[in-house]
């Protein structure tokens, strides 16, 4: 990297090859720049990433192994003191199925549902930006105020929808006391405000795909559904995985909906629906223990990367293997 | 703070490594804290000082400010007018736990405001750190508040680190019209002289009530809990030690044994406190009576508009008092005299009883509350019943000031999480104690 031709910076004046003349200050700062200026553009984002991103997440590191006390801004170490004492709680254990199932609970119906939506869209339809526009307004409406409505909408006992239920016959469900339902009501609202952003992402994806694509199928016979399965998911995958990734992220972190749930904010008696991040939060501001929240902020953090990873090799795998991209790619050559 | 949302880092150069250690370096001592009090100028000087309030809610100082409807006084510009040469800066934040976030996140480094508000449910937190707030003991203020109110903002040293403003003096507020449907009592001294002994007094006329319209008598077991808890002197923790006695403090099994037991009669609505369904409930006539502090009338007022409500002048076993707030002053702070100073006005007797007629917060000065502004002061809403005599004298019922530790809140939501379940019918009352026990044991 430091090596330079000295045949290229002397080019004017002709010298011996083994003396290199010494460089003007005009040359040194053109060489400068054209070695150091990229590392400079890109500068601004590493340097807020540096203060907004990686600080926080080493400094949680360090507070993790200690007795933090908030206010004094001190704390004494206790090694791995915090981390088994997070993993021995059953409130733990408790908020980790929460999450999951919660995250399950949203994210397959979430993108089977968008996937429909946006092959919907993709067709020709009339109005085409109003629809568009349409799944995208509950993106808009901000979180808190979709949990306020819908915790209003499953209350247990003046609910809109135990009232509905009443009506047909139905009894009520319980929504703030049983663990599944308070699971699917949380759902509901993730699900509300996610689906038409990820559906106008996989439209956007869909757009992108050549439509001889679909006419070469078509001529060879496939249906509509057939063209669904063997042209359009193959063709979608990188951003399907981008898609999955991203709700896994989001789904594991869930927080809003079940701090608004109801008006305690901790995710119910027996933490029916006290997801982990909400778990940290209790543990942090509620509990004032910086040091167990850290480490919780830490055990999230690697669950997520795993859980990501995880994702990312069975996606991979299971939304049409790589034989049938290959396949459809082959076709196009051969026409 | 730091524990934001985290992004998936990549291979990292050490420059950024370097970077993060100089930050730490200037995060963990960056506020200027103790250069600046040399220089605190007193507040009776003449030279200018700036002085920042803060508050939450509506403490009733200033309209302008707290975005209240119109006061009869403006505190914040009449004492701007008895010292000249003081400006006040006046934030109120919208709610008590938005100012318990700031309160304990700016205490240690600095920024916080030269008069701070805090409420009773923090002030046990608040306690832990009273070395960083000033001393405000003055003999010259003995007696302008109640003494239980001070005793709990007083620190093992004897440092009164916080002037009281307001206190919630509980009675019973009841469904007038419910009453009547079950063949009790309305009349409020009647209603008074049923509820007035102790607690078993209070569920049996609840027995009769439930008996006679099947309905739940109040709104949950948790809301009556912070009654009873109120008026244990150490319910879960033991004052010379700090350490938490709630699973061998037989009265503490006794509170939840005769809670449970009421809720298995049917006494309870189940209704959680604030929740959507405990709002509907209380206009739809799910329960008939609740704890009632002296801020509690507008809840009642806004929640069952229709309704026809009454307040008892009586509380179970004697007083108990829900809520209520304090004034500190940082140690950090620029003015801590002249602070101290403004604090001490406007927790004075006279200042207190203009609060109260500006929102109704109900004094923690005795004097205040036998003034006329307070005594005189009657409530249409509740058939005109005469709130301001009531509550002075719900006020003065009240003796004990529970001991609150480090651990209070933590034990004390276990417990409310475990008569949650009983009355949820999510486990029976033994297998919730038992999980209140391992709850309480995982604290700490």
């Amino acid at each position: 990297m430091t090596t330079t031709q000295p045949q290229t910076e002397a080019s004017t004046t002709p010298q011996p090859p083994r003396r290199r003349a010494p460089l003007t200050w005009r040359q040194r700062l053109g060489r400068w720049d054209v070695k150091l200026s990229p590392y400079l553009y890109i500068a601004p984002f590493w340097i807020v990433f540096a203060v907004v991103g990686l600080f926080p997440i080493v400094y949680t590191a360090f507070i993790s192994f200690q007795d933090w006390d908030l206010v004094r801004n001190t704390g004494t170490m206790t090694g791995f003191d915090n981390f088994a004492f997070v993993l021995q709680d059953r409130e733990f254990w408790l908020s980790l199925r929460n999450t999951f199932s919660i995250f399950v609970l949203s994210s397959v119906p979430q993108i089977i549902i968008a996937t429909f939506i946006a092959a919907m869209l993709d067709k020709n339809i009339r109005a085409k930006t109003f629809w568009r526009m349409g799944v995208l307004l509950p993106y808009v409406v901000a979180p808190v105020a979709v949990a306020l409505i819908f915790s209003n909408m499953f209350g247990d006992k003046y609910g809109l929808i135990n009232g509905v239920l009443g009506d047909l016959g139905i009894a009520p469900i319980a929504w703030h006391v049983d663990v599944i339902p308070s699971h699917f009501a949380i759902a509901t609202m993730v699900n509300f405000r996610w689906t038409g952003y990820n559906a106008l992402i996989l439209l956007a994806a869909m757009q992108a795909i050549p439509r001889d694509l679909y006419e070469a199928a078509a001529i060879d016979g496939a249906g509509t559904l057939r063209r669904f399965f063997s042209v359009t998911l193959p063709q979608i995958r990188p951003t399907m995985i981008f898609v999955i990734i991203t709700s896994t992220i989001g789904g594991l972190q869930i927080f809003d909906e079940p701090r608004m749930y109801d008006t305690n904010g901790q995710g119910g008696s027996n933490h029916q629906w006290e997801t982990i991040t909400l778990y940290l939060y209790n543990m942090g501001w509620v509990d004032f223990d910086f040091g167990r929240a850290a480490a919780v902020a830490w055990i999230l953090f690697i669950i997520i990367v795993a859980f990501g990873l995880l994702n990312f090799a069975v996606t991979r795998r299971f939304i049409a293997g790589d034989a049938a991209v290959k396949a459809t790619k082959v076709k196009k050559v051969k026409k | 703070m730091s524990l934001s949302r985290r992004k998936t880092t990549f291979g990292f150069a050490a420059g950024a490594a370097t970077l993060a250690i100089a930050l730490a370096g200037c995060g963990s001592s960056s506020e200027p804290t103790s250069s600046n009090t040399a220089t605190a100028g007193g507040g009776s000087g003449d030279e200018p000082v700036t002085l920042t309030l803060a508050t939450f809610n509506q403490f009733g100082y200033s309209a302008d400010s707290e975005g209240g409807a119109d006061y009869a006084y403006d505190l914040i510009a009449e004492y701007e007018e008895l010292h000249p040469n003081v400006t006040i800066v006046y934030n109120v934040a919208d709610t008590s736990n938005t100012a318990r976030e700031n309160f304990f996140t700016k205490l240690g480094p600095g920024g916080l405001a030269d008069v701070e508000a805090i409420e009773v449910d923090w002030l046990p937190e608040a306690m832990q750190y009273s070395d960083m707030l000033a001393d405000l003991t003055n003999a010259d203020l003995d007696g302008n508040w109640l003494d239980w109110k001070v005793q709990a903002a007083t620190d093992a040293d004897g440092r009164l680190i916080a002037y009281g403003t307001d206190i919630g003096p509980e009675a019973i507020c009841y469904n007038v019209d419910a009453f009547e449907e079950a063949g009790l009592p309305t009349d409020p001294t009647e209603v008074a002289a049923a509820i007035d002994g102790d607690w078993s007094k209070f569920f049996d006329l609840g027995a009769q009530y439930t008996e006679a319209t099947g309905k739940g008598f109040y709104e949950e077991n948790a809301a009556v809990l912070q009654g009873m808890i109120g008026q244990l002197e150490a319910p879960y923790e033991d004052p010379a030690t700090d350490e938490i006695v709630a699973l061998d403090n037989p009265e503490v099994k006794a509170v939840y044994d005769e809670l449970t037991a009421a809720s298995e009669a049917g006494l309870s609505a189940g209704l959680q406190q604030w929740g959507d369904d405990w709002a509907a409930g209380m206009a739809n006539g799910d329960y008939a009576v609740t704890l009632c502090p002296a801020w509690f009338l507008g809840v009642i007022e806004g929640n069952a508009p229709e309704g026809n409500w009454d307040i008892a002048n009586a509380f179970p076993n004697g007083g108990g008092n829900w809520g209520g707030s304090y004034l500190t002053v940082p140690a950090s702070g620029a003015n801590v005299e002249a602070a101290t100073e403004f604090a001490a006005w406007l927790t004075a007797p006279e200042q207190q009883a203009k609060a109260f007629e500006n929102v109704g917060a109900f004094p923690s000065s005795p004097d205040a509350a036998a003034s006329d502004a307070v005594q005189s002061y009657t409530r249409e809403f509740f058939n005109d019943a005469p709130a301001g005599e009531i509550y002075a004298e719900r006020a003065a019922a009240v003796t004990v000031s529970p001991y609150k530790g480090s651990h209070y809140f933590q034990v004390n939501d276990a417990m409310v999480n475990a008569l949650r379940r009983v009355d949820e019918g999510t486990m029976n009352a033994a297998d919730s104690w038992a999980q209140f026990e391992a709850d309480v044991q995982a604290i700490g």
